[in-house]
């Protein structure tokens, strides 16, 4: 699925890195703990949270994914949209829950592979 | 490669937004010298969660990486309160990070097994009421 199929599935805004919407992916993941991100993800393109500190596009960016949906309407600060402009990272910001955008996002056909240890 | 390539850093400990700046540029380097995206992501990661630690137990410390012609090695140095039991401190889930961390999203207990787990070899250093190092080395030949 192309990151433009998931801004448009989530009624998203595009926050930043739009030039990068026609990159494809292939899995996602959801969650707030970014100590989880790290234990337990793998090749997942996609973050969908709804913590907002500089950390979880740090994270994103450590784990090589591509693009952060920040969930629930939440927007993250200037220097979050900085960081993840240096880093590639497309960030879309929805106003649907969690698990709302993830049910969405799986049934458009973007599935979550098995939770995989590294 | 004739000589090691060294790259030091600071980690300030006040500063929870800027932790992961190092990682952050040890990627990029690693990047730019040719290494394999499994090679970069696993050293990464693991200083990426020993730096987070470095920053919510000890006030931050330094940062060392070091690539020699097989390995690249990352010494992180802290003169933090010091780990009582290493062997609980590495058990998946365990944690002593405040509740105000969870909610930044870390302190599950993973960092230190994480850190095992995407290095070749890991050993800790360390003396309570004196500091924690931490040295971890990631083999780049096959």
């Amino acid at each position: 699925m192309k990151i433009r199929e998931i801004k448009d599935l989530l009624e998203a805004e595009v926050l930043c890195c739009e030039e990068y919407l026609d990159h494809e992916v292939y899995s996602a993941c959801c969650s707030d703990m970014m100590s989880d991100v790290l234990a337990y993800v793998k090749d997942q393109g996609v973050l969908l949270t709804g913590l907002i500190n500089s950390q979880v596009v740090r994270t994103a960016s450590m784990m090589d994914m591509v693009c952060v949906v920040f969930v629930r309407g939440k927007s993250p600060g200037l220097d979050m949209i900085e960081l993840a402009e240096d880093c590639g990272i497309v960030v879309l910001k929805t106003n649907h829950r969690a698990y709302e955008a993830a049910g969405i996002l799986y049934c458009g056909g973007l599935t979550g592979n098995t939770c995989k240890e590294a | 490669m004739a000589d090691n390539i060294t790259f030091h850093f600071d980690v300030h400990g006040d500063n929870f937004s800027s932790a992961g700046e190092a990682s952050q540029l040890v990627k990029k380097k690693l990047r730019q010298l040719g290494f394999t995206p499994d090679v970069i992501r696993r050293v990464s990661i693991a200083m990426y969660e020993g730096e987070i630690n470095m920053v919510i137990h000890a006030d931050g410390g330094a940062a060392d990486v070091t690539v020699t012609d097989e390995d690249i090695i990352i010494v992180l140095a802290d003169r933090g309160p010091g780990i009582p039991d290493v062997e609980l401190a590495m058990q998946e889930g365990y944690s002593t990070a405040r509740e105000h961390i969870r909610s930044l999203g870390f302190g599950a207990g993973m960092g230190l097994p994480n850190m095992k787990k995407y290095t070749d070899t890991m050993t800790i250093d360390t003396e309570i009421g004196v500091g924690t190092t931490i040295t971890m080395t990631v083999k780049h030949k096959a």
